[in-house]
């Protein structure tokens, strides 16, 4: 009879042990199936020359599907050493347009040279630290590198890596 | 088995193989249902009602909406409400009942709060209606993005930005959600996968369970009068029906719950015909534009005062930034309402709220509450509004915190008044 009972008990163990095995390598699976795709995770590099962009306008441009303000800074606007970019005698502030709160797309303001977002009410100064609102940080800067007067989204250059310390 | 007769009849065929008989009995016609309950009570047959209006709907949109990105603007704007005929009574159907279904489940919650049908034996009911409320607003969610306008894609792109709050994975999680960088196509396509098949069925399921859970203890009553079920269901079949406190649900009971799902079907059309655009945001027939944000984003009205609850705090406290503060606070009301049960600690008292004097304000004060959030979260945060916002949080969180505090006191109280037996 005990025999019998720990035979039993070691069927029902081997196949519970064996059934979780395929129970995570199923969720492993389902997990994956989720991922975004290869040719989404693969979303191009884009150029942009900033040669044509007159002071104290902001360019929008899209890049994996975000969009990518650029403000070139007119000679009234404080710089900000930790964020702009310097190139060609002028500076420019490029972020990701994103509100970092929930991520509403700001606006930009030329009257109070700011960016507001709607939704909350957060706002962002020119090089966009958050100054009020909900939002709990500046706007990201994406990964660029500078080629002259061009502005390569996508890929990580020196001058991006002097700005942004080390991701943890 | 038991031996297998020849049938006299059909039903008795049935019987032999299905138990037919004895299911009717359990379900409906010895099915008691305490006499003493008011319109309150016919709530959740109301929501049955609005569920299957879903269900048939949804069916009729399904066969001409088109999952992609590129065409499924067209497909409702256009073909539904154009070309198809009878398209436009589909869509504003199942808009305006996916709209009254909340407003009948805030009052059926309400009403579970109010006449303490949560606790003593009726803790599982409360948790999977809860789960209910969670799995219908997932699936409100999930549904409303599927039009693909302008407001349904925002709302998209802020609600799975929720997750980001979530400490170390938030970022990798939105991603992973999404299935792209940003609400896209991945995003559509795996939403309506949930919103037509996963969540309906977690909800047909979850219907079960709430169902039976409320087979053993019983409904409420008006008075939460404890009453033996079996000596009155007796009595009722004795003929004594007067004397009886209970009748059966089929088909005395039921035949009130007809009576309101008429009026409630009456408004419900009148509705669909004549109001059908107060479940339509005007924003949302704009084809979405993920480079341009509305300049005011609010959810649907039934996710206002949670909405409101996550921006009330727009400071920072104590170096905590006040978006971490807000997504707390948000967690902390979705799932507060869930551990109701718990927090009333006067566990003998099942009285309704007109006879617990502190319960009672608290009650009113948690609805008043709700309508000032729910009113303040369609309104721009700015200047007072923001304020008023933050001030009904702390009211909305203070209250939750409370609640152990007087419904204990309560119980401890000897006197009469004091809301005690
Ligand atoms: S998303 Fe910008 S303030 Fe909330």
């Amino acid at each position: 009879m005990a025999v019998e009972q720990s035979r039993r008990d070691f069927i029902g163990m081997a196949f519970g042990g064996f059934a979780a095995a395929g129970g995570i390598i199923a969720l492993g699976a389902m997990k994956k199936t989720w991922d975004p795709l290869p040719s989404v995770q693969s979303a191009g590099f884009i150029t942009v020359d900033l040669s044509p962009m007159k002071e104290g306008e902001v360019q929008t441009i899209q890049w994996r599907g975000k969009p990518i303000f650029i403000l070139k800074k007119s000679a009234d606007m404080p710089k900000n050493e930790k964020r702009d970019i310097t190139t060609g005698g002028s500076t420019y502030a490029v972020m990701i347009g994103l509100c970092t709160h929930l991520g509403c797309i700001p606006t930009w303001m030329p009257a109070t040279k700011q960016f507001k977002c709607a939704c909350h009410g957060g706002e962002f100064d020119a090089s966009g630290i958050n100054t009020f609102g909900p939002p709990p940080r500046p706007m990201d800067i994406p990964p660029f590198k500078i080629d002259g007067a061009k502005l390569v989204l996508g890929e990580e250059g020196p001058e991006y890596k002097k700005l942004v310390p080390k991701k943890a | 088995m038991a031996e297998i007769r020849k049938a006299t009849g059909f039903i008795d065929w049935l019987d032999q193989r299905l138990a037919v008989n004895k299911f009717i009995k359990v379900m409906m016609t010895e099915y008691w249902i305490p006499k003493n309950i008011n319109f309150l009570w016919a709530m959740g047959v109301v929501l049955m009602v609005l569920f299957m209006v879903l269900i048939v709907s949804g069916i009729f949109l399904l066969m001409y909406y088109k999952p992609d990105i590129k065409l499924a603007f067209d497909s409702v704007n256009y073909t539904i409400m154009q070309e198809v005929e009878y398209g436009w009574l589909w869509r504003h159907m199942h808009g305006v009942a996916a709209s009254a279904i909340f407003l009948v489940i805030y009052i059926h919650m309400f009403t579970g709060i109010y006449y303490g049908s949560y606790k003593k034996g009726r803790e599982v009911i409360w948790l999977t209606g809860m789960a209910l409320f969670g799995m219908f607003s997932a699936e409100a969610f999930s549904g409303y993005m599927l039009p693909w306008g302008q407001m349904s894609y925002w709302a998209a792109q802020v609600i799975t930005n929720l997750f980001g709050g979530i400490p170390v994975i938030g970022d990798a999680l939105v991603i992973w959600i999404r299935g792209d960088f940003l609400v896209a196509d991945a995003t559509l396509t795996r939403f309506f996968m949930l919103h037509v098949l996963l969540l309906p069925l977690v909800i047909l399921l979850l219907i079960a369970v709430h169902f039976y859970s409320l087979r053993m203890p019983h409904v409420n009553n008006q008075d939460s009068e404890e009453f033996d079920f079996d000596v009155e269901s007796k009595k009722y079949l004795d003929g004594k029906k007067v004397e009886s406190k209970v009748v059966p649900f089929w088909p005395v009971f039921l035949s009130k719950d007809f009576f309101v799902v008429g009026v409630a079907l009456t408004i419900f059309f009148y509705l669909v015909c004549f109001h059908f655009d107060f479940a339509m945001d005007p924003i949302n027939f704009e084809p979405a534009n993920n480079m341009k944000t509305p300049p005011h984003i609010y959810p649907e009205w039934y996710f206002l005062w949670s909405y409101e609850v996550l921006r009330g705090f727009f400071f920072d406290i104590a170096g905590v930034p006040a978006m971490k503060i807000g997504l707390a606070a948000f967690g902390f009301a979705n799932v507060i309402f869930m551990l109701l049960p718990f927090l009333d600690r006067n566990p003998m008292h099942t009285a309704p709220a007109h006879k617990r004097p502190a319960f009672f304000i608290w009650f009113w004060l948690l609805l008043i509450d709700m309508i000032v959030l729910t009113v303040y979260g369609k309104l721009p945060p700015t200047g007072n509004n923001a304020w008023v916002g933050f001030g009904a949080t702390i009211v909305f969180l203070a209250l939750f915190i409370l609640l152990p505090i007087i419904t204990k006191m309560e119980a401890n109280c000897k006197c009469n008044n004091g809301g005690c037996k």
